[in-house]
């Protein structure tokens, strides 16, 4: 069984993500099928802060052992949504936008997997150069 | 109440997502991540016929802040599922990246569209 402090962690950082994405969809808010920049935005951002993250976990002797999971599983596993992703592209499908929808998938995946590289990258050049 | 049921769900789900993450690692022993495809998968078919309420039947305004704003996006993720994906293809073992991200893509879409018609013939 897993610790509850890792638990409690997890929640306390869960909960904070979730309600940092939900502010952003109150912010930037769409008309159903209409492109989910919110979303976009969120999982762009979150992808960025998970790779400056890990780098930043990988290259510290001994992290707190909560740190982890309160900042990566918590946090920006609560902040980032793929629910959110796909119920946005059935949206743009199903009311007749396929080109937008394909364009919404490329763009999420692109985009995203560039951010997580970027963070990654530009953290640990940064580590390594002090 | 709305942020309030939208931090429960969302604690609640990422609670679940780690659970389940570790049981099904556990499970499989595969460099592969399956845990975190499992809880996109579901997360897409639990949002998908929340959406499909929401669509063509009364969905509970509570419940669209407690199960599909909090809980769904708590247990699913699109951080880990790109950390994941960068790092297999940083681990040279590049051909289970691009399966990663088609396998989550298709799997997690079709989950979705299955969600949405279950909830459509329920409540259209």
């Amino acid at each position: 069984m897993p610790r509850w402090d890792v638990l409690a962690a997890i929640g306390a950082g869960g909960a904070l993500g979730s309600l940092a994405r939900y502010g952003l969809s109150v912010a930037i808010p769409h008309a159903r099928g209409e492109f989910a920049v919110a979303t976009l935005l969120t999982n762009v951002l979150g992808c960025l802060l998970i790779g400056v993250l890990m780098a930043l976990l990988t290259t510290t002797a001994r992290p707190h052992h909560l740190l982890r999971p309160f900042l990566g599983v918590g946090i920006l596993g609560g902040f980032t949504t793929f629910s959110t992703f796909v119920t946005d592209t059935l949206d743009a499908a199903t009311t007749g936008r396929l080109v937008g929808s394909s364009l919404y998938v490329a763009a999420s995946v692109v985009l995203c997997l560039t951010a997580v590289a970027a963070g990654l990258t530009a953290t640990r050049a940064v580590r390594e150069g002090r | 109440m709305t942020p309030v049921l939208v931090a429960l769900g969302g604690a609640a789900g990422s609670i679940l997502r780690y659970l389940t993450d570790r049981r099904v690692q556990a499970w499989r022993d595969s460099p592969f991540p399956f845990g975190t495809l499992t809880v996109n998968i579901v997360g897409s078919f639990i949002l998908g016929f929340s959406s499909g309420w929401l669509l063509h039947g009364a969905e509970p305004s509570s419940v669209r802040s407690l199960v599909a704003m909090g809980f769904c996006g708590g247990l699913t993720t699109f951080s880990t599922f790109g950390y994941e994906t960068v790092r297999l293809f940083l681990e040279k073992t590049r051909l289970y990246a691009v399966l990663n991200v088609l396998v989550t893509v298709v799997a997690g879409l079709t989950s979705g569209a299955l969600g949405l018609l279950l909830a459509t013939a329920v409540f259209a």
